[in-house]
C-alpha cells in the first residue's frame, strides 16, 4: 500500500517541555486512521506540525513520499493536505457560501484574480454549493456563519477542507462540543467521504472512533504507545491501563 | 446600504453608487468659489480610499500611511521644481512608482510582523520619512516647504487656474478611475480573499492561500494610490509642506475613515468630506478650539455608531424598511410580539 503521509522521528519541545518525542507515524492511502490519547498527549501539536502551522524541533514530514518539512502551509495544501480545526476556525462574518468558495477558489487557482468579480466565477460557486448540498447546508448558503448553530458550523469546517480536494484529510476532533444527537449527523457525513481520501481523525468520542477507524494510533505524552487495528487496540492491556481505563475494561 | 462582496454577490453598480459623482459634478457648477477646497477634499477621499483598502479590507492597522502620501507629494514637487518635469500625468506616474516602491520595500518588512509591532513599525517609517524631508533642505525646502512648483497644462490643453476649476476636475477624473479599479478589486476573488485574511488569517493559511504575498500586493497597491493622492495635492497647491508627512496626517486620515465608516468603500468618501468641512467651518468660528469639535464628533461616532456615519444610514434604512414591511402587513404586530 502506498503511504499518503508519514512522519519520521518528529520532535517538538517548548523549552524543557517535550510535547512530541520521535513520533514515527504512517497514514496509508485511503485508510481511516484515528489518533487517540489522553488530554495533553500532543495530538493537536502533531497535526499542527504535519500541516506546517508549527515547525518541528527535529524530524521529517513526508507527504506522498515527498519531504515537506520545510514547506509553508500553502505549499502543503497544494500538495493535497487538508485539515479541520478542533476549535471552529471560520470566516465568521462571511456567508457559508463564501467560507467554502474561498477554499475552492484557492485550489482552483482563481483566488488571486483581481479583475473579474467573485460572483461571476460560476464554477467556483457551483462547486461550493454542491459541497454544501452534500452536507445538507444548501439552505444556509446565504447565512453568515456566526448565525449558524454550532453543529452546522462544525460541518462547514469539514466542507471547507473537502473543497480543497485533499488526498490527506486531518480531522481535529470534528465532533468536539457537539451534542451527541448531532454528532451522529457528523459521523454520517464522515462516512460518506470519498474512499480515495486518507483520513487521520483525532477524536475523544470512543464510539465514533471505533465505528469509523480502520486503524488506531495511541499517543501518550508525546510518544506513540502502540498502533493497530481497532480490535487489537481495544484488547491491548497497555492501552487499557493508560487510556481506556475501566470504562472499556 | 453595505453589501458585502462575495461569491454570492452581484457586482453591478447600484444607482446609489452614482450619487457621489453626480453630487461632485453639481458642485462644480453650483459652488465655483469652493473648487480649490473641493479639490482638496477629493484628494483626501483618494487618500482615505487607499487606507480603506488595507485597513478596512485586509485588516492592516497603520499609523504611517502618510509616508506614501508625502513621498508622492514630494516626488511630484521635486521633479517639477528642481528637474523641470511639469507634465501632470507624468508626475502622477512618477509619484505612483516612488510610493509603490516604498510600499513594496517597507511592506516586505512590516507585514512579517503583526499587532503592536506592526503598528510601531509603520509609525517609525513615517517618522523617518518626515525627518528626511525636514533635513534634506536643498532638495525638499525643509521646514519652509518646497515652492516654485509649476505644473504644465494637462495633456497640453487644460491649464491649472487660480480658481481650481482644472484641479477639481483633474482630481475628480483620477478619483473616478481609481474608484472604478478599486471596486473591481474588492469584488474580485482577490478582494474577497482580503476579507478572509482580516476575518481569519489562520484559516486563510489552512486553505492554501499565499497570505503574505496577498498582503504585500495590497499594501503596495494602497501605497501607489496614496502616492497619487499626494501628487494631486502638490499639483493643486503648487507647493509641498512638511505637514504631508509624519504621524499627524496619518492619524488625521484614520480619524476621517473611522468617521465615515471602515471597510465599506464609501466611508472613505463621507469621512473626509464631513471632516474637512467641519474643520473649515469650526476653524472659522472657533480658531482656538476647532479640534475640540472634531474630537466630540469622533467620540460620538465611536460611542454610538461603530460603523461610522454610513453605519447610521444603514441602521435607518433597516428600520425604515422594517416599518414599511409592517405597515404593508396591515399594521399587525408580528405574531411573536404578543
Amino acid at each position: 500500500m502506498t503511504v499518503a503521509l508519514e512522519t519520521r522521528g518528529l520532535c517538538k519541545s517548548f523549552g524543557a517541555l517535550t510535547v512530541a518525542d520521535r513520533v514515527d507515524f504512517r497514514l496509508e492511502a485511503g485508510v481511516r486512521h484515528a489518533l487517540i490519547g489522553p488530554n495533553g498527549a500532543g495530538k493537536t501539536t502533531l497535526v499542527n506540525m504535519i500541516t506546517g502551522l508549527l515547525a518541528p524541533s527535529a524530524g521529517q514530514v513526508l507527504l506522498g513520499g515527498e519531504d515537506v518539512t520545510r514547506l509553508p502551509q500553502s505549499a502543503r495544501v497544494k500538495r493535497g493536505l487538508g485539515r479541520t480545526f478542533q476549535i471552529n476556525t471560520l470566516f465568521r462574518e462571511m456567508t457559508v457560501l463564501d467560507n467554502v468558495a474561498l477554499g475552492v477558489a484557492e485550489r482552483d487557482g482563481a483566488g488571486g484574480r483581481m479583475w473579474r468579480s467573485a460572483g461571476s466565477h460560476g464554477r467556483v460557486r457551483a462547486e461550493a454549493l454542491e459541497l454544501l448540498a452534500t452536507f445538507g447546508l444548501q439552505d444556509d448558503a446565504g447565512r453568515r456563519v456566526l448565525d449558524l448553530p454550532y453543529g452546522k458550523q462544525r460541518l462547514v469546517e469539514i466542507a471547507i477542507a473537502l473543497g480543497l480536494e485533499p488526498k490527506v484529510l486531518l480531522l481535529d476532533e470534528p465532533a468536539a462540543g457537539v451534542p451527541s444527537l448531532e454528532s451522529h449527523r457528523i459521523l454520517k457525513c464522515l462516512e460518506q467521504l470519498p474512499a480515495s481520501i486518507a483520513i487521520l481523525i483525532i477524536e475523544h468520542d470512543m464510539d465514533l472512533v471505533f465505528r469509523f477507524a480502520q486503524r488506531i494510533t495511541v499517543l501518550v505524552q508525546g510518544e506513540v504507545l502502540c498502533e493497530g487495528a481497532p480490535a487489537a487496540i481495544a484488547d491491548d492491556p497497555r492501552v487499557r491501563r493508560v487510556y481506556l481505563g475501566e470504562r472499556h475494561g | 446600504m453595505k453589501r458585502p462582496a462575495g461569491y454570492g454577490a452581484d457586482p453591478g453598480v447600484r444607482w446609489t453608487e452614482w450619487l457621489p459623482w453626480i453630487a461632485a459634478l453639481a458642485v462644480f457648477f453650483v459652488l465655483p468659489e469652493y473648487l480649490l477646497f473641493g479639490a482638496r477634499i477629493l484628494t483626501y477621499i483618494l487618500f482615505a480610499l487607499s487606507l480603506d483598502l488595507i485597513l478596512g479590507y485586509a485588516g492592516i492597522v497603520t499609523l504611517g500611511h502618510s509616508a506614501f502620501f508625502g513621498l508622492g507629494a514630494y516626488t511630484a514637487g521635486i521633479l517639477a521644481a528642481k528637474l523641470r518635469l511639469h507634465d501632470p500625468l507624468l508626475l502622477l506616474v512618477a509619484a505612483a512608482v516612488a510610493a509603490g516602491a516604498l510600499g513594496l520595500v517597507t511592506g516586505a518588512v512590516i507585514l512579517r510582523t503583526r499587532g503592536l509591532t506592526q503598528l510601531m513599525l509603520t509609525l517609525a517609517i513615517a517618522a523617518v520619512c518626515l525627518e528626511i524631508a525636514n533635513k534634506a533642505t536643498p532638495v525638499t525646502g525643509g521646514a519652509d516647504g518646497l515652492s516654485g512648483v509649476t505644473i504644465a497644462p494637462i495633456v497640453g490643453l487644460f491649464r491649472f487656474d487660480l480658481f481650481g476649476k482644472t484641479a477639481y476636475l483633474w482630481c475628480l477624473v483620477i478619483l473616478f478611475a481609481v474608484w472604478w479599479l478599486m471596486r473591481h478589486l474588492i469584488y474580485s476573488p482577490f478582494g474577497v480573499g482580503l476579507t478572509g485574511i482580516r476575518e481569519n488569517t489562520v484559516r486563510m493559511h489552512a486553505i492554501g492561500a499565499p497570505v503574505y504575498r496577498r498582503l504585500l500586493t495590497v499594501y503596495t497597491l494602497a501605497a501607489i494610490i496614496a502616492g497619487i493622492a499626494g501628487a494631486l495635492l502638490t499639483q493643486t497647491n503648487q507647493f509641498v509642506g512638511l505637514n504631508v508627512l509624519g504621524f499627524e496626517p496619518s492619524g488625521e486620515l484614520l480619524v476621517m475613515l473611522i468617521l465615515g465608516g471602515v471597510g465599506r468603500l464609501y466611508g472613505a468618501f463621507v469621512g473626509p468630506l464631513v471632516y474637512l468641512i467641519a474643520q473649515d467651518v469650526l476653524a472659522k468660528q472657533f480658531p482656538q478650539y476647532w479640534y475640540l469639535g472634531i474630537g466630540l464628533i469622533l467620540v460620538l461616532v465611536v460611542l454610538f455608531a461603530r460603523g461610522g456615519l454610513l453605519g447610521i444610514v444603514d441602521t435607518l434604512v433597516v428600520r425604515a424598511s422594517g416599518a414599511a414591511r409592517r405597515s404593508a402587513a396591515g399594521d399587525k404586530p408580528p405574531p411573536y410580539a404578543a
